[in-house]
């Protein structure tokens, strides 16, 4: 079917959409199977060329088979159509067809507005401060694109662009409003699909070794955390995940089912902090040993790490206070007790052999705890690279490899400790952090990823005991960075010491954390509180749908005023020579649109005898003034002007 | 008049707008949103869903943006209309059955450019236009001629879409202007002329058989008429003179409505006549034009002719 030229599509139009749907799909490449995004770039491609070549798009049947192809490598690759990356990958294709198919403008409008679409999708990936400003280009492009669409081929390329940024530059007070003042839901609205969280990275729940020098080498903010007070010593700070107490050989597991609630006599006085967790997939809080007061929605499990109602996807904030020195469990539960003591029959003899020599030589728990961890400082490295370890891993660690990251020797320390009758436990969670001094957030990131032990002395409850600690006291002291060799592989972020790399790094983290924490981490209790500061307390939907309405209807009608006025010409001769005809009109004379000051003046020497002398004047003044060159005529202008009655 | 008609001349208060140049203020130019507006709407709501939904933040300013972005666009669509000046001009007579071309003269006094406007006299037929900033263009609405007389040019729609396309603003024109068509002409051989007409004697240029002096030659006379001989013997300064004769008219011709067959329809017979006027006008031939009640005297050129067609087109039976 032919178009009416009216709608058709100019040519010059096509290298339009062609960067509006690279710019829009392009950083969908980086997370999409390499499958589809040849497809997409094939059809770009051939759009281009054939749009270079002035050929014929290709038929319909054609079209048919390539959207069938697309959608049947989308079936196979991810198992339905309707996920949230199927949608994605869908989108990506449909735009990549649409430019075989660019007929008319409602075909290239169809462009933008899909463009406009796959800019949301890239949120679900990303929603850094790049990703903004990207958002911002690639909006700003698709603006134009629409605007070139509709001018035709008279607009110049920079007209469009020019127009296209003033248009954009004017929508933001709008989005600024309908952002502060949008009533907020907290989503989900319904299920989300099953993949809507998945690429989450943080500790898992189970430890094995090298699970957690894995984790370690990422770079990756795990959460944030902001004291009220002072910063505690960073060797005071163990952020409680998991704890561990089931061991089958290789893997330790946490205690399934649910224990008696923990019994805690807090020895310090609060500490009051604020935790900005990153999401992680998982019910843990990682909340500052030992918690103390937990906000709605948070509870304690047996083993007192503090859990959240629902595995964590979004990045949320909690208020949360810790007594730094704490009993816990002093009456622990015989049950408990026996759980961990536990060991794997058969396994690791030799450690089994040199618990029970300890224990025959002292059987006081302290001394087995020295024992230990003098055994550990002795002759073991701390390294992200370990050896591999055999079937008897823990003496294998012990008495061969001697090279291990923190969960190696947390785990042999437990397991010695429950060889020699003493009840121990692995805790995993982060350890210390790094305060940005131009925001005074602590960052703890993943490579600050931590396994530590507990043991429960009779009296005393449980206690930790930190085996890593015997091995590297600078580890807990200041860090990963400063505990490992150079050499090992641990992000470079993380190790960069010198003070303007560093420095740098605070920044760009602390500008991250504002944008987090004031742009992202805007939702309906952020809205409340700054909306009872503007003075709106208490606001249901009602008062703010009002207010919404309201400052949208304001700033509309001041665009409105702004750009539909018309402004006097900056001429001042003119303006003069205005006002001389206005006054001219009170004695009804007009001036016709044709007629020069000179015949005007002509005319009212016959009209209007008594003026023709000032208004000759008048005329003299305006067109030397006008046309001649000498500035200073304006003045003459005006006095004359001044003189007409 | 159908109900809609009447409810329209009700709220959009038709009336002619004379012929002075009209500025479009707020109150004429008419906005809403367009099918692709509607469209946008909804992907909005969808988007919206989406971005609460999975609570992204990013999605939500997107959302928002692109709903600020759909106000500013409905702004500057209605200022692509507003303060526009509208001159009607003056459209050339144009025989039945051709198209005639209204000229409005649309006057861009802002510094941006105002594109892709549409003006629309007949329903389906547009005419684009854009206009560069601070200039003047002159558009010819077209509209098909299909009876003699008076064309008066109907209802004008104004309207655009720039530069979202998301909303339609449109003026509605109605400058009093009409264009005078003629009678779509008949080929036909001329009618012989009538002695009666012939026979009378005039003064003028038109004979050129019996010498009757000498005149001198005004710049319109052509250079052959020139007497070369008797402008030699003026002197040097002296005008050239022209032999002046006394006229034989042979070639002068009387049209008469009487002359064409009284069994056709009136229109024929006035298409017939039309033309006989072209041809005689081709012929270089004096003709006159005769109809009940109006008599055109025997002349020639171009006023004439046009005079004689006006005479036609306006014709009353």
């Amino acid at each position: 079917m032919s178009t009416p030229a009216r709608l058709a599509l100019d040519r010059q139009t096509a290298p339009w959409l062609f960067a509006s749907a690279l710019i829009t799909t392009l950083p969908h490449f980086l997370h999409q199977p390499y499958w589809l995004s040849g497809l997409a770039a094939l059809l770009l491609f051939w759009a281009v060329w054939l749009w270079w070549k002035d050929e014929r798009l290709p038929g319909r049947w054609i079209l048919l088979f390539l959207v069938g192809t697309g959608c049947a490598g989308i079936l196979i690759e991810f198992r339905s159509l309707f996920g949230r990356d199927a949608g994605v990958a869908m989108l990506v294709v449909f735009m990549a067809m649409k430019l075989l198919e660019l007929k008319s403008r409602r075909d290239a409008q169809v462009v933008v507005m899909l463009g406009y679409f796959l800019l949301l999708t890239h949120y679900f990936y990303s929603q850094s401060i790049p990703t903004g400003l990207w958002l911002l280009v690639a909006f700003w492009l698709l603006t134009a694109t629409l605007i070139r669409l509709h001018g035709g081929y008279v607009s110049s390329r920079q007209e469009t662009l020019r127009l296209a940024a003033k248009l954009c530059l004017q929508a933001i007070p709008f989005m600024l409003a309908l952002y502060v003042l949008f009533p907020r839901v907290s989503g989900p609205l319904w299920g989300l699909p099953s993949d809507a969280h998945a690429g989450m990275t943080g500790l898992s729940e189970t430890m094995s070794p090298g699970s957690i020098s894995r984790l370690a080498q990422s770079a990756d903010i795990a959460f944030r955390a902001r004291f009220d007070g002072n910063q505690p010593a960073k060797h005071k700070l163990y952020w409680r995940g998991p704890v561990l107490e089931e061991f089958d050989g290789t893997t330790w597991r946490p205690t399934a089912g649910r224990g008696a609630s923990p019994a805690l006599d807090n020895l310090s006085p609060p500490l009051r902090y604020e935790l900005t967790l990153e999401p992680h997939n998982q019910r843990w809080a990682l909340a500052l040993d030992a918690p103390m007061q937990l906000p709605e929605g948070v509870s304690l499990s047996s083993p007192l790490t503090a859990m959240l109602r629902q595995p964590l996807t979004e990045r949320r904030r909690l208020q949360l206070a810790a007594s730094l020195d704490y009993r816990f469990n002093v009456d622990e539960a015989p049950g408990t007790l026996q759980r961990n003591l536990v060991l794997p029959p058969g396994a690791n003899p030799r450690a089994r052999d040199l618990a029970r020599r300890w224990r025959e030589a002292d059987s006081n728990p302290s001394s087995l705890i020295g024992k230990a961890q003098a055994l550990f400082a002795a002759s073991f490295t701390y390294t992200l690279q370990p050896p591999l370890l055999g079937e008897h891993s823990v003496d294998d660690f012990l008495f061969r490899t001697q090279r291990g990251f923190c969960e190696h020797y947390a785990a042999a320390f437990v397991f010695l400790m429950r060889a020699a009758g003493v009840p121990a436990r692995v805790v995993s969670g982060y350890q210390g952090g790094e305060a940005n001094p131009l925001d005074g957030y602590v960052v703890i990131r993943q490579s600050d990823a931590h396994a530590w032990a507990e043991v429960w002395l009779a009296g005393r409850g449980w206690v930790r005991v930190d085996p890593t600690a015997a091995v590297s006291p600078a580890r807990i002291e200041t860090g990963i960075a400063d505990a490992l060799p150079f050499g090992e592989p641990l992000p470079a972020l993380v190790q960069w010491r010198a003070d303007w790399l560093r420095g740098l790094r605070y920044r760009w983290e602390a500008i991250n954390n504002a944008w987090n924490q004031h742009f992202l981490g805007y939702d309906p209790q952020r809205q409340r509180q700054l909306l009872s500061r503007l003075g709106l307390p208490d606001a249901d939907w009602r008062s703010l749908a009002s207010a919404l309405g309201l400052t949208c209807a304001l700033l509309a009608a001041a665009l409105t005023a702004w750009s539909l006025h018309r402004r006097p010409k900056t001429d001042p001769a003119w303006r003069l020579w205005q006002k001389a005809l206005r006054r001219l009109a009170k004695r009804e004379v007009d001036c016709a649109p044709w007629e020069t000051p000179l015949a005007l003046a002509a005319r009212v020497r016959t009209q209007c005898p008594e003026l023709a002398e000032t208004f000759q004047a008048v005329v003299d003044a305006y067109l030397k003034a006008r046309y001649g060159n000498a500035p200073n005529h304006l003045k003459d202008l005006r006095t004359a002007v001044a003189q007409l009655r | 008049m159908g109900l809609l008609a009447r409810l329209q001349q009700a709220l959009f208060r038709w009336h002619s707008d004379g012929s002075a140049p009209l500025r479009l203020g707020q109150r004429r130019i008419f906005i809403v949103p367009s099918r692709p507006g509607l469209f946008f709407a909804v992907a909005l709501i969808v988007m919206l869903i989406g971005a609460i939904n999975y609570n992204l933040a990013l999605g939500h300013a997107l959302v928002f943006l692109l709903a600020g972005l759909g106000i500013v666009g409905m702004i500057h669509t209605f200022r692509n209309l507003h303060d526009l000046v509208i001159t009607p001009g003056r459209p050339e007579p144009v025989f039945a059955g051709e198209t005639a071309r209204f000229p409005l003269t649309l006057d861009n006094e802002r510094k941006a450019p105002r594109l892709a406007l549409e003006l629309e006299a007949v329903k389906g037929q547009f005419v684009e236009a854009a206009i560069a900033g601070e200039s003047r263009i002159t558009i010819r609405v077209p509209l098909p001629a299909q009876q003699r007389g008076w064309l008066a040019l109907p209802r004008v729609r104004l309207s655009t879409r720039y530069p979202l396309g998301l909303f339609t603003a449109w003026a509605y024109l109605q400058p009093d202007m009409r264009c005078l068509v003629y009678p779509a002409p008949i080929i036909a051989p001329l009618p012989e002329p009538s002695q009666a007409q012939s026979g009378s004697t005039r003064q003028g240029e038109g004979g050129q058989e019996d010498f009757a002096g000498f005149r001198e030659r005004l710049p319109a006379d052509p250079l052959h008429h020139v007497a070369w001989k008797a402008s030699a013997r003026q002197g040097g300064n002296a005008p050239l003179l022209i032999k002046q004769f006394a006229g034989g008219g042979q070639s002068e011709l009387q049209l008469d409505w009487a002359q064409t067959d009284p069994t056709l329809a009136a229109e024929t017979r006035l298409g017939i006549l039309a033309g006989w006027v072209l041809a005689a006008e081709a012929a270089g031939l004096r003709y006159g034009l005769c109809l009940p009640g109006s008599n055109q005297a025997p002349a020639a050129g171009d006023r004439h002719r046009q005079a004689c067609l006006e005479a036609l087109a306006l014709y009353q039976p």
